[in-house]
């Protein structure tokens, strides 16, 4: 019997396993590239928003609306982070229950032929540019009512639904089925099942992509150009009148050309970032809070 | 182990190929508290079950054995209808618990179910505290008193060897249990559903030996109060927990049948059918 001391240079050195590690390394070299540069890239536009933003940010620029005059100095968008909140929150009122509520039919109920309709439509949706879901609700809502923070709310509650959806239903097939026959054996109906088992099961996912999916719709301006269209004038509460959003005034201020306007631009990036931040960072904390109560 | 060893030691004695017992390869019991009549059962138009009548009696275990793919699961599954999630599943002739055939139109499943429990070869135990798993059935009806969700807590878990393990850690997550522990909480949980029928698909295939011991040892406690039907891979198993055993075997087109029932110690000191010698004696399976 021939020994093979695992030590021995002779071993060490085979050609072949010398092959198989150079690639190993080469390999393993390009992910940690692929990470930096992923990573990098996103520090580089966190940082330098930051920089740029933190300029023109202070207590006035989050209370008052905007200079006549783009070219003035000082002014806020209070009346943008208004706006934002309320026609995201009116979208996200639309836009998740509606979507949670399509992934439990799909993921739970649904089977055949219907399903996977629905699940083809729904990635279909996903793929739409968010301008054309503003020219729809544009010619379907607006040449009616007009221009109103609730159209805009419309739009972005059609560009949430497919995210919501899909996102939620990968959450609910990452539940063990093991835990719906355990319920079922127990003599739950199927509805106990999905209420009490897979839906707090899944919940943290749940609530980490209704999240994406509300940080997808603050960030939106197109659909929001034809339908809420934008209000600097004073600050809209009424979600029946146009109104004006933060990504509208990054917009708007940022096309001026002159550098007061831009830098209230780049001070609305880092606001906008900063409340997604916030938002996420609750919403986690909610889930983890909801999970070990009801765990 | 000395249950074991003399049961390998009557295998030896029984001569194989000589004179065969007397009775008939399949006894049905009197009066059983879950049995089935002519059940064929289909998965589309796979037939996975042909023809096969069992009768497990009241109070007692019935072990079902058999290679992989001989159907045990599908009849074990098929009595509290846990197979009704599969679509393609259809099933012929009748599924007796007691006197009521519970595939009968005017069947509650879910009242079904909670009469008829069950334990899966993975634990999983609810992500939710050991208190709520116990508590999930009767909570399924609406609020229930403390009282009444305390005491059951303490009786399903003293009744499964848990409560001294865990009554300081009730609301504690289940999910932090060993395999060990999280199987024997499933058990209770199905014991609070008062349940009287539990089936078990091989309920100790994820366990280590000292784990199984302890589920084998709660099985027999059980004895008596509940009916239990347990689909085993594991021979030894079947031979030290059960009091009767049906033998399940692949027939024509791989669909499985009923090969033998009898009481354990008779079948496995002299099995009727040359298949089940077979099979008990290691010489295929």
């Amino acid at each position: 019997m021939t020994q093979l001391a695992v030590g021995t240079p002779g071993f060490r050195n085979r050609p072949a396993l010398r092959r198989r590690r150079a690639k190993s390394a080469v390999l393993v070299g390009l992910l940690i590239a692929a990470v930096v540069v992923a990573v990098g890239v996103l520090a580089w536009v966190l940082i330098y928003v930051a920089i740029q933003g933190l300029g023109a940010l202070n207590l006035g620029f989050l209370t008052q609306t905007p200079p006549g005059n783009p070219a003035a100095a000082g002014g806020g968008f209070y009346n943008g982070i208004v706006g934002s909140l309320i026609i995201v929150g009116i979208a996200a009122l639309i836009g998740i229950p509606l979507g949670i509520g399509a992934a439990i039919y799909l993921v739970e109920y649904g089977r055949g032929r219907l399903a996977d309709t629905i699940r083809f439509f729904n990635d279909v949706l996903i793929g739409i540019p968010t301008i054309v879901t503003g020219a729809f609700i544009y010619a379907i809502w607006v040449t009616r009512f007009g221009f109103s923070g609730f159209a805009g709310s419309l739009a972005l509650a059609i560009v949430m639904l497919p995210l919501v959806t899909r996102t939620t239903e990968e959450m609910l097939r990452l539940v063990p089925n093991e835990l719906r026959e355990g319920s079922l054996a127990l003599g739950a109906t199927r509805s106990q099942t999905v209420m009490r088992v897979s839906i707090p099961t899944a919940l943290p996912g749940i609530i980490t992509g209704a999240m994406l999916a509300v940080a997808r719709a603050m960030g939106e301006t197109a659909p929001l150009l034809l339908t809420a269209l934008g209000n600097d004038l004073f600050t809209e509460y009424n979600p029946a009148k146009r109104m004006s959003t933060l990504s509208l005034q990054i917009f708007d201020n940022a096309v001026t050309g002159f550098q007061e306007g831009q830098g209230r631009a780049w001070a609305g990036a880092l606001t906008l970032i900063a409340i997604v931040l916030i938002f996420t960072i609750v919403a986690r904390l909610f889930g983890r809070r909801v999970r070990t109560s009801n765990a | 182990m000395a249950s074991e060893l003399s049961i390998l030691g009557r295998l030896q004695e029984s001569q194989p190929g000589k004179g065969r017992p007397a009775r008939p390869s399949i006894v049905q019991v009197e009066h059983p508290a879950v049995s089935t009549r002519n059940v064929n059962a289909r998965y589309g138009s796979f037939l996975a079950l042909r023809d096969v009548s069992i009768s497990a009696p009241q109070g007692e275990i019935t072990a079902i054995i058999g290679p992989s793919g001989c159907g045990k699961s599908t009849l074990l599954r098929s009595l509290n209808r846990i197979n009704d999630l599969i679509p393609s599943f259809s099933l012929e002739g009748e599924v007796m618990l007691g006197d009521q055939n519970v595939y009968a139109s005017e069947v509650d499943v879910a009242s079904l179910r909670r009469r008829v429990g069950m334990l899966f070869q993975r634990p999983a135990p609810f992500p939710m505290s050991i208190y709520d798993n116990v508590v999930y059935s009767l909570r399924l009806d609406g609020r229930q008193s403390r009282g009444k969700l305390d005491e059951a807590v303490e009786r399903c878990l003293q009744q499964t060897a848990l409560w001294d393990e865990v009554k300081d850690r009730l609301k504690a997550s289940a999910t932090g249990l060993s395999g060990g522990q999280q199987q024997r909480l499933c058990l209770a949980r199905t014991l609070a559903a008062g349940s009287d029928v539990i089936l078990m698909d091989e309920p100790c295939a994820a366990l280590d030996p000292i784990s199984t011991l302890r589920i084998e040892e709660l099985m027999r406690e059980l004895r008596g109060k509940v009916t239990i039907i347990i689909v085993t891979h594991n021979l030894q198993q079947a031979a030290r927990v059960s009091d009767y055993t049906a033998f399940m075997l692949m027939g024509e087109g791989r669909a499985g049948e009923l090969v033998e029932l009898g009481k354990t110690d008779e079948m496995f000191k002299d099995p009727v059918d040359k298949r089940t010698e077979d099979y008990i004696t290691g010489r295929f399976g």
